[in-house]
C-alpha cells in the first residue's frame, strides 16, 4: 500500500510535466536565425531562406504551414504584451511601431499669425468666452448675439435719428449701409495683405481707406492709382489742366535710342578702346575722394585708441569728413574737442 | 510676385472639408484609391475589387476607365489622388505587352513616391474558396517572409509599400480576439506570394493559444515588373515627423512599486541664520545691533556668497 501511495504522485507529476510539454510544443516554433518584430504594426518578418525544393512540391501547403509558424510566433510576442479587460473582452496595449512609413503629407508648417494676432499676443490679449445668447429688451426676448435673427439688429431699425449738424436731406439709411459695405471692404483687403504677409509675397496697398481726414499725400497717390488703373495702364489719359507730375511713380531708366548717328556712336566706343589702351587708371574722383575720407577716419581711430581711457569716448563719437585739424584736438583736453569744431 | 487668389470657403462644411485635407501633425490613416486603366481584363478588375474589399473603409473604388500610364505621366494620378485625398493607389491594366498588370503605390505631398509595377500571373478569388471570412475593417497581421526582403534594396522598399499599403488603421489597442486576419507576403522564386488567411486559435494549454490558419483568399502570384522609388533624399523626407508628435518626456517625477509618485525637487541651501526660533523678549534685537548686524550682513554677503546646490530631495505625496 505504501509503495503504492508513493507512486500515485509521482505519476500526476509526469503527466502533468508531459501536457505541460505537449502544450509549449503546440506553440513552439524552432528557427535559425529570430524574427524581426513590430507588435506595432502587428507585423513580423522572416529573414530565413526558404527552401526552394519543398516549395515546388506542394507550394499552396508550404506557404501556409511557413506562414502559420511566422504567425505563431507573432502572437506569442503580442500574448506577452501588457492586456487590459474591459467589458469581458481582453484588450492588449501595443507598442509604439518600429517601421518608419513615409508621411501622407509634409509637417505642416506654422500658420503665420494676422496683423491683430500678433497685435493681441503682443498685448496679452485673450478672447473672452462670450454666451451665443443674448436678451433682446425691444422684442423681450433671447436671441443669438449675431447672424440671422439677432439680438439688437442695427440693419432692422425703421427709424433713425439725424445727428446734429447734418444735412437734413441726406439720407440716413444709405448712408449706413455704405458704412457697412465700406467695412466689409476694408476687412477683405485686410484678409488680403494678411495672406500675402503669411506668403511673403506683395503686400498689396491699402489705397484710399476712409479716414477723417484725408492729406494733401493721400489724395496724390489716389490720384496716381487711379490714373494708372484703366486698360491701358492710363497711357492714353490725359493729364488735367495745371496737374503736377507724380511723385510717387518710381524711376525708369533710360536707354540711348537705337537710331543715333553713326559718328557719334563710333566717337563713343573708340573713347572706350582708348581709355584701355593707354594703360592708364582712370581717376574716379568720388571713389578717390571716399578712399582718402575712410583712410583718414582709420588714423584717427587708432589714434584715438592709443590715447584710451576717458578720452577715446569723445573722440569716437565724433564723425568730422576730412577735417584734418579738428582731428588733432580731439586728443587734449576736456573741452578740445569743442574748440577743434569751432575753428 | 502677385498674390494668388485664394478662395474662400462659402460653408462651413466646406470649410471643414478643406482642414480636413491639410495636412496634420498627427495623420490620419492613409487612404487608397483603386482604379482601372484604359483596358483591363476580368482577372485585373476582379483583383481590384477584393483589394477594395480588403481595404474597405479607407479606400474607394473608382467605377470609369483613366486612360493613363502611370509609369509614362503621373499627373493625372496625382490630379485624383489630391481630389480623392488618397496616398494609396492600385492601377489595374491589361495589354498585350503587359497582360494583367497591377501598380501599387503611394504618394507623398500629392506626388508619387514608390511605384511597383507587377504582372499578376495567378488570381484565386475570395469567391472561389469556401469557407467563412474574417470580417471587414478589422486590422490584419502582416507576415513577410524569404531572405530579399532583407537584403535586395529594391525588395526592401517593397516591403515597407506593402505595409504601409495592408496595415489598416493604426491602433494603439487590439482586442486580441479580434486578430482573425493575416495577410502573408513570400518572395521565393523571384516571385512574391501574397497569401490572405483567417486565424483560428486553438488552446494550447498554456495562456497563448495556438494558431491554426485557414486559406481565405484572395491569392496573388505575383512577378515584379518596372519600379519608380523614391530617391533616398526624398525619402527620408517623407519619413520626417514632427517635433510635437512625440509626447514630451516627465522631469522629476517618478512612480515606485508601490504606486506611490515621487518628486524630485532642486533647492537651493537653507541659511540657518535666518531660521526663525520661538520669539522671546530677551533675544529681540536693539535698535543698535540691528544697525550692527546689517553693515556684518552686507559684509558677509560680499566674503562667503556661495553658489546655489543642486540639491535633491525625494518628497513622497
Amino acid at each position: 500500500m505504501a509503495a503504492h501511495g508513493d507512486n500515485v504522485p509521482t505519476k500526476v507529476e509526469d503527466f502533468l510535466k508531459q501536457t505541460q510539454k505537449e502544450s509549449f510544443r503546440s506553440i513552439l516554433v524552432e528557427k535559425p536565425i529570430d524574427l524581426e518584430f513590430d507588435e506595432g504594426n502587428l507585423l513580423a518578418s522572416d529573414p530565413n531562406q526558404i527552401d526552394v525544393k519543398k516549395f515546388r512540391q506542394n507550394r499552396e501547403d508550404f506557404l501556409q504551414q511557413l506562414t502559420r509558424d511566422n504567425t505563431q510566433l507573432l502572437f506569442n510576442k503580442i500574448w506577452e504584451l501588457p492586456v487590459e479587460r474591459l467589458e469581458n473582452v481582453v484588450i492588449a496595449k501595443l507598442p509604439e511601431p518600429t517601421t518608419r512609413l513615409p508621411r501622407e503629407k509634409p509637417v505642416p508648417k506654422e500658420k503665420a499669425l494676422t496683423k491683430w494676432q500678433q497685435y493681441a499676443k503682443m498685448k496679452g490679449i485673450t478672447n473672452r468666452k462670450k454666451g451665443r445668447m443674448v436678451w433682446d429688451s425691444t422684442t423681450q426676448e433671447w436671441k443669438p448675439r449675431w447672424g440671422y435673427k439677432r439680438a439688437n439688429d442695427e440693419t432692422k431699425q425703421w427709424l433713425l435719428e439725424v445727428p446734429e449738424g447734418a444735412d437734413p436731406y441726406e439720407d440716413q439709411f444709405e448712408k449706413k449701409k455704405k458704412e457697412k459695405s465700406e467695412r466689409v471692404a476694408k476687412n477683405e483687403l485686410q484678409r488680403l495683405r494678411n495672406l500675402a504677409r503669411a506668403q511673403k509675397g506683395k503686400v498689396p496697398g491699402v489705397g484710399l481707406t476712409p479716414t477723417g481726414a484725408p492729406s494733401k499725400d493721400h489724395v496724390l497717390k489716389a490720384l496716381a492709382t487711379t490714373r494708372k488703373s484703366d486698360a491701358s495702364l492710363g497711357k492714353f489719359s490725359d493729364p488735367l489742366p495745371k496737374e503736377k507730375p507724380n511723385k510717387f511713380a518710381g524711376k525708369k531708366r533710360k536707354f540711348e535710342s537705337n537710331f543715333v548717328n553713326t559718328d557719334e556712336e563710333k566717337k563713343r566706343q573708340m573713347d572706350v578702346l582708348k581709355r584701355m589702351s593707354s594703360g592708364q587708371a582712370v581717376l574716379d574722383v568720388q571713389k578717390a575722394t571716399n578712399t582718402a575720407i575712410h583712410e583718414e577716419e582709420e588714423t584717427r581711430s587708432k589714434k584715438a585708441k592709443g590715447e584710451g581711457g576717458a578720452q577715446k569716448k569723445k573722440g569716437g563719437g565724433s564723425k568730422g569728413k576730412g577735417k584734418g585739424k579738428a582731428k588733432k584736438t580731439f586728443g587734449k583736453g576736456k573741452k578740445g574737442g569743442k574748440k577743434g569744431r569751432k575753428k | 510676385m502677385v498674390l494668388q487668389r485664394v478662395v474662400k470657403p462659402k460653408t462651413q462644411r466646406g470649410k471643414r472639408a478643406l482642414e480636413h485635407k491639410e495636412s496634420k501633425i498627427h495623420e490620419n490613416d492613409k487612404k487608397c484609391m483603386l482604379m482601372k486603366g484604359g483596358n483591363t481584363s476580368v482577372l485585373v478588375t476582379q483583383v481590384l475589387k477584393e483589394l477594395h474589399m480588403l481595404k474597405k473603409p479607407d479606400a474607394v473604388l473608382f467605377k470609369k476607365k483613366n486612360i493613363t500610364r502611370p509609369f509614362e505621366d503621373q499627373t493625372s494620378l496625382e490630379f485624383f489622388s489630391e481630389k480623392a485625398d488618397a496616398s494609396l493607389f492600385a492601377f489595374g491594366s491589361h495589354s498585350k505587352k503587359r497582360p494583367n498588370n497591377l501598380v501599387l503605390g503611394r504618394m507623398f505631398d500629392a506626388h508619387v513616391l514608390d511605384m511597383v509595377e507587377f504582372g499578376i500571373e495567378k488570381f484565386v478569388s475570395m469567391l472561389e474558396i469556401e469557407g467563412p471570412k474574417c470580417s471587414f475593417g478589422i486590422k490584419p497581421c502582416l507576415i513577410f517572409s524569404g531572405e530579399p526582403f532583407e537584403q535586395d534594396p529594391e525588395h526592401k522598399r517593397l516591403k515597407n509599400l506593402l505595409t504601409d499599403f495592408f496595415r489598416g488603421p493604426s491602433v494603439t489597442n487590439v482586442r486580441l480576439a479580434g486578430l482573425e486576419h493575416v495577410i502573408s507576403v513570400s518572395a521565393v522564386d523571384g516571385k512574391i506570394y501574397i497569401r490572405n488567411f483567417r486565424v483560428v486559435l486553438k488552446k494550447s494549454g498554456s495562456r497563448t493559444p495556438r494558431v491554426e490558419l485557414e486559406n481565405m483568399g484572395p491569392s496573388l502570384d505575383l512577378v515584379l515588373r518596372r519600379t519608380k522609388l523614391a530617391s533616398d533624399d526624398l525619402f527620408s523626407r517623407s519619413l520626417k515627423q514632427p517635433k510635437t508628435a512625440k509626447p514630451r518626456k516627465i522631469k522629476n517625477i517618478s512612480h515606485d512599486a508601490f504606486g506611490s509618485k515621487l518628486g524630485r525637487i532642486h533647492m537651493q541651501t537653507q541659511d540657518l541664520g535666518k531660521l526663525q526660533t520661538r520669539k522671546m523678549k530677551g533675544l529681540k534685537k536693539r535698535k543698535s545691533d540691528a544697525a550692527a548686524d546689517k553693515s556684518d550682513a552686507a559684509a558677509d554677503t560680499e566674503t562667503d556668497t556661495s553658489p546655489p546646490t543642486k540639491k535633491s530631495k525625494r518628497v513622497s505625496e
